[in-house]
């Protein structure tokens, strides 16, 4: 077996260049770790993937680790899950897991792009409640900007991204109404922001440990071909 | 030497009242390079005016040197991404609010009053809610999204989404590095700028096209970065915005438009009325449309003035 490999595939999203790590060679549909508010690719690797066939790849998202930082900010959830949909791109199709922030971002890359998340586990980590369900008091001081990641510029701003539930649950019923899954959300996390109590009552939605979920999604079938 | 018979040169135009800022500077807004612009003396009291989505300073070419002959320092910025701002990785509602703080710091830390058009409008009624040590007036002008649309500003305008709409948007996100504006002549731009605007005199858009657009080999392209794009999806529902106008301390006008048209957030009075703050107004301003103050730029700037009239410092 080959070690994980030590430099990043760097991948184009608009101005902002990805740093997509392979975090552990393998032979079968990946695995893609996200990383929470404030982490980087390698810190989601656990124990329980070591029996995951496929390779594990761990993306920084912007202004994150070894990606690129978006220079006066303006980061907000749906740009990650963009971020996600072009490590997705080059990877084909993957089974997803997402720590704190990943996990909501995980959420939403499976209810967009049904076909190629074959299962999402969302877990506990930084970033897993957002702003809340709704606006709170607003917040006008400008973090500094340092150029370096994580970008404080990015911590401020994606710990106050506001996350309906009804807009969660639009993500959670897409997913399980177009990935052709018997079940395609895990939630593996203890802590329940209102976004992801509306979730777990979700059609499709699992409430287990990783492993368990791993297993699951491990056994699922590629999706058919679309047809347009 | 030209002919005194030569056509007018394609690169000018001019409009009846329109006068270009009389001083330009720049602001660093965290790493941002804005373009700010000034009208009026240096030693007269402030006011920050803030543009529309997809507009930028110079629409106010008319508008401001109203309201600098009647006294006042106009100060006005272009949005990230708009006229000659720098270009962002990123575009998103707070971090347009936090540059809006930025080129307020660069003019006084002491209270000023806030005037802004459509997104400017609705920016700004939320930095007075956020900021209220450093406001001392409110113009709201049609700027403030009711349960309907609020155009002008992207990823922000709706809750509903379906898988083909987040697909399209993701794909987008793919291509844009190389995406360039279609370059025309001025008549070109103006005609397709007018399908937003169609209220608007094709001489004024004219106008905007040459100070809006720059000029290069293969002809004019707008300014505003191509990666801005209208509409969109997100969390964001424009009740959010009802609810901090309902913030603001401060005397507060709210100026509505009474011609619905597509760049307008279809608000009326009535939408507006149960979330005004204590003492606010909402004033209809007959027979305009969403760009009150270029439609009928005395009387709006009439309007401003007098909400004003007492809160110099």
């Amino acid at each position: 077996m080959t070690n994980a490999s030590t430099t990043p595939t760097i991948l184009r999203h608009n101005r902002i260049d990805l740093a997509l790590w392979e975090l552990r060679p393998g032979t079968g549909r990946p695995l893609l770790l996200l990383h929470g508010l404030g982490e980087n690719a390698s810190t989601g690797i656990r124990d329980e993937m070591e029996t995951w066939e496929g390779p594990v790849h761990g993306l920084d998202f912007t202004g994150h680790g070894a990606s690129s930082v978006a220079t006066g900010g303006g980061y907000f959830c749906e740009i990650l899950m963009a971020d996600a949909d072009i490590a997705l791109q080059h990877l084909g199709s993957a089974t997803v897991v997402g720590r704190g922030l990943g996990g909501y971002i995980a959420l939403l890359i499976a209810g967009a792009r049904p076909e190629q998340v074959r299962g999402a586990v969302i877990l506990d980590g930084p970033g897993l409640h957002g702003g809340g369900p709704a606006p709170t008091s607003l917040d006008l001081n400008r973090p500094p900007h340092t150029g370096s990641t994580p970008d404080p510029v990015a911590m401020t701003e994606l710990a106050r991204d506001v996350r309906p539930p009804d807009y969660a649950r639009t993500f959670a019923w897409q997913a399980s109404a177009l990935a052709e899954m018997d079940s395609v959300i895990a939630i593996g996390a203890v802590n329940r922001p209102p976004w992801l109590v509306e979730v777990a009552s979700q059609p499709g939605v699992v409430e287990c440990d990783l492993a368990t979920a791993l297993a699951l999604f491990g056994r699922a079938p590629d999706a058919s071909p679309r047809e347009s | 030497m030209q002919s005194v018979h030569a056509p007018p040169s394609d690169d000018t135009r001019s409009y009846p009242g329109a006068r270009r800022p009389d001083r330009n500077r720049r602001v660093d807004a965290s790493g941002v390079s804005l373009a700010v612009y000034e009208w009026g003396t240096e030693d007269a009291p402030p006011l920050l005016l803030a543009h529309g989505g997809f507009d930028f300073a110079g629409t106010y070419d008319v508008f401001a040197p109203i309201l600098a002959d009647a006294g006042w320092r106009v100060v006005s910025w272009d949005q990230r991404g708009h006229g000659d701002s720098e270009r962002s990785a990123l575009y998103q509602w707070e971090a347009d609010m936090r540059d809006a703080v930025a080129v307020l710091d660069s003019i006084t830390m002491h209270r000023v009053p806030l005037v802004g058009h459509s997104k400017g409008g609705s920016l700004l009624t939320h930095v007075a809610g956020g900021i209220p040590h450093r406001v001392s007036a409110m113009v709201n002008m049609d700027g403030i999204p009711s349960r309907r649309a609020m155009p002008d500003v992207q990823d922000r305008d709706r809750t509903k989404l379906l898988a083909s709409d987040l697909a399209t948007w993701l794909d987008l996100r793919h291509g844009m590095a190389d995406a360039v504006r279609k370059p025309g002549t001025i008549a070109e731009l103006a005609a397709r700028r007018g399908r937003m605007n169609p209220r608007l005199s094709t001489e004024w858009l004219e106008y905007l096209v040459t100070v809006g657009a720059s000029r290069e080999d293969d002809g004019w392209r707008w300014k505003i970065d191509p990666t801005l794009r209208m509409g969109g999806f997100g969390p964001w529902r424009p009740e959010w915005s009802l609810q901090r106008l309902a913030d603001v301390s401060v005397p507060f006008l709210a100026l509505l438009g009474t011609e619905q048209e597509l760049m307008g957030f279809g608000t009326t009075v009535d939408d507006v009325r149960g979330f005004l703050p204590p003492g606010g107004r909402a004033v209809e301003v007959p027979d305009a449309g969403h760009f009150i103050h270029i439609e009928q730029p005395a009387v709006v700037a009439g309007m401003v003035l007098d909400h004003l009239d007492g809160v110099a410092a």
